[in-house]
């Protein structure tokens, strides 16, 4: 692990949420794809593209390279606008997210944009490939260690593959092995517990041999300190269970899990009408939320 | 009369012919494969025994991942190990793998390019007692449909072996069938076995039906096929191994010289290789086809040699096949 001090951690919620604002404009151009899981993920993308991966934009098929595998790839709008920003390609193209011949497919896929470690978007399946690339690696023992990071959502936990692939990275030790789930508590038909109850969550990875870690996904420090746990963890596989909260960022869309799967201007419309909900998430991100006053007020 | 060139077994209509289970040929395909090539690792999930995996687990216990009775997660573990650069070879019943993990297959697999190779064991409905739960019939048809997969359908042991070293060099997904029963081993060390070719193993002179078989059934169309000839009925049979890509040219150039075809597999008819062939056909020189399979129908327990004369693949069915097609001329 390594430390965080107070400039980095500015410096990471500076870039965390000019990441959110790329989310936003890319989700106006595209007109669909999903909003409250990208927002929620930020700070998390974030602190591994600009503080724990160990990787090099400008070489994305570094040997040595730590891997990062999206699960869920719905909520590909957060890695694409973090990559973007790390230098992987210009910010320019996250115009074209989910636009015909865009490198950005509306779920990632490795073949438009080589940089991907895999390709995703039906749930359930990325811990496995996740499981798979660890057990190949140690077969060729190679040095340094890399670590491999699987980011999942909370709803795929649901599939049955996931406990599959829990299972054996059990029985394998795979102690390189780091799965963050975004434990937001929304899927698209509810909240978790209404559509299917998922605690006690701790316990049930601890039940498979894992070590299990609750955090705060928006606290930098917290998280870089739980990441540097799982990776100082032996002989298990670690996860931790980051509690976000969907919409991140822009209040009127926080713990709303109807704006789980619409863009902005396709969202519930309580607080904002469509038309001006782009607009106003991007004010809401660029006054932190009302906290501070916008240029133009 | 057969094909000297393809050098089949001499006594491949005797009564001793040998007979093996065409899995045999996987793990013995599989070992060869593992001792030529260190990046080649075997999964399987409960069935080392039976798909014949436990031939290389015993000899590279470090290069075999046991994943229990987990087929989805195997199908995406092998994607993810081919990944880091291993050439996986994945095996369990066809029943379940592709048939249960097919979206697995799809997307981690073939959607996301990944060099992983899956071998489904006990197909077709010669499986026998264990009845129509453990029967495919229709794993065919779900793997030739997804882009970028090859699909190879081994007609005995000797041929299974080839093709799983062939397959092990070749880049890209690929679904190898394999079958539970022992059978007759019609092809020799020295036969021709190449991926995407096809092998003429009769011919008799002046052929007036070209029977296109694959799997164990090919067999029984040579049988069918020398008693045709006895009674003045002319026909070529082809081993058609190679489901996907199919062997284009080699479907034209027969179907030109005898201008009617029967199909014949261990499969459903609907979506099987001989709807491949029919695709193939109906586009540049569509002439009379016969289907030799499964119709429409689940399969039920039995011995192998009455379940596949109840369903109608037995040579006397191929036979019958043979002069339908003829009268449609």
């Amino acid at each position: 692990m390594s430390n965080i001090n107070d400039d980095k951690i500015k410096e990471l919620e500076i870039k965390a949420n000019e990441i959110r604002q790329s989310i936003i404009e890319m989700l106006m151009e595209a007109k669909s794809g999903h909003t409250a899981g990208p927002l929620g993920m930020a700070d998390i993308f974030t602190l591994l593209y600009f503080h724990v991966l160990r990787h090099d934009p400008e070489n994305p098929s570094l040997e040595d390279r730590d891997r990062l595998i999206l699960s869920n790839g719905h909520i590909c709008p957060v890695l694409y606008a973090t990559m973007a920003h790390a230098g992987y390609f210009p910010i320019s193209e996250l115009k074209t997210l989910r636009k015909f011949g865009s490198i950005l497919q509306g779920h990632p896929h490795r073949e438009w944009l080589p940089a991907l470690e895999t390709s995703s978007g039906p749930l359930g399946s990325g811990l496995s490939q996740a499981v798979g690339m660890a057990i190949a690696d140690r077969m060729d023992d190679k040095s340094p260690e890399k670590y491999f990071y699987c980011l999942m959502s909370d709803g795929e936990l649901e599939c049955g593959q996931t406990w599959e692939a829990v299972m054996l990275a059990g029985k394998e030790k795979l102690h390189n092995l780091v799965a963050i789930i975004d434990r937001n508590g929304i899927q698209i038909d509810g909240f978790t517990k209404d559509v299917m109850p998922l605690d006690p969550l701790k316990e049930k990875f601890e039940s498979f041999n894992w070590h299990a870690i609750d955090v705060n996904g928006h606290d930098f420090r917290a998280l870089n300190e739980a990441i540097g746990e799982a990776q100082s963890v032996y002989g298990k596989p670690s996860v931790l269970i980051a509690h976000t909260i969907p919409g991140k960022g822009v209040p009127e869309f926080e713990r709303d899990y109807r704006w789980h799967g619409n863009p902005p201007g396709k969202g519930p419309e309580d607080d904002i009408p469509k038309d001006k909900q782009g607009e106003a998430a991007l004010n809401r991100l660029r006054t932190l939320g009302g906290k501070i006053r916008s240029e133009h007020e | 009369m057969l094909n000297k060139k393809v050098h089949l077994s001499k006594n491949v209509f005797e009564k001793d012919v040998e007979q093996v289970p065409i899995r045999q040929g996987y793990g013995e395909g599989l070992l060869a494969a593992g001792k030529d090539d260190e990046r080649v690792v075997a999964l399987c999930a409960d069935l080392t025994a039976s798909t014949k995996t436990a031939i290389f687990s015993k000899e590279f216990p470090e290069r075999f991942v046991q994943m229990g009775v987990a087929e989805q997660s195997m199908a995406s573990v092998a994607s993810g190990m081919a990944a880091m650069g291993k050439i996986p070879f994945l095996a369990s019943y066809a029943m379940f793998s592709p048939g249960r993990n097919w979206e697995q297959i799809r997307t981690t697999i073939c959607y996301n390019n990944r060099n992983v190779k899956i071998a489904g064991a006990h197909a077709g409905i010669s499986v026998g007692p264990d009845g129509g739960t453990h029967q495919a019939i229709e794993d065919i048809a779900i793997t030739r449909v997804i882009p970028r997969m090859t699909v190879i359908v081994p007609c005995d042991a000797t041929e299974a072996r080839k093709a799983t070293i062939a397959l092990a060099k070749m880049e890209g997904p690929a679904y190898l069938r394999l079958a539970r029963e022992k059978t007759p081993v019609m092809t020799t060390d020295k036969s021709p076995f190449e991926i995407g070719r096809t092998e003429v193993f009769w011919e008799s002179k002046d052929p007036e039906v070209a029977i296109i078989a694959c799997g164990a059934l090919v067999y029984n169309a040579l049988v069918a096929a020398r008693e045709l000839e006895e009674d003045g009925t002319h026909t070529i049979v082809l081993n058609n191994h190679t489901v996907k890509p199919m062997d284009e040219e080699a479907i034209y150039a027969v179907a030109k010289k005898t201008g009617a075809v029967v199909t014949v597999e261990e499969h459903q008819i609907a979506g099987g290789m001989g709807s491949a062939v029919a695709e193939i056909l109906s586009q540049k020189h569509p002439v009379p086809i016969e289907f030799v399979g499964v119709h429409d129908k689940f399969g039920q327990s039995g011995e192998p040699d009455e379940l596949i004369k109840h369903y109608g693949m037995d040579k006397d069915a191929i036979v019958k096949a043979v002069k339908k097609v003829i009268s449609r001329k």
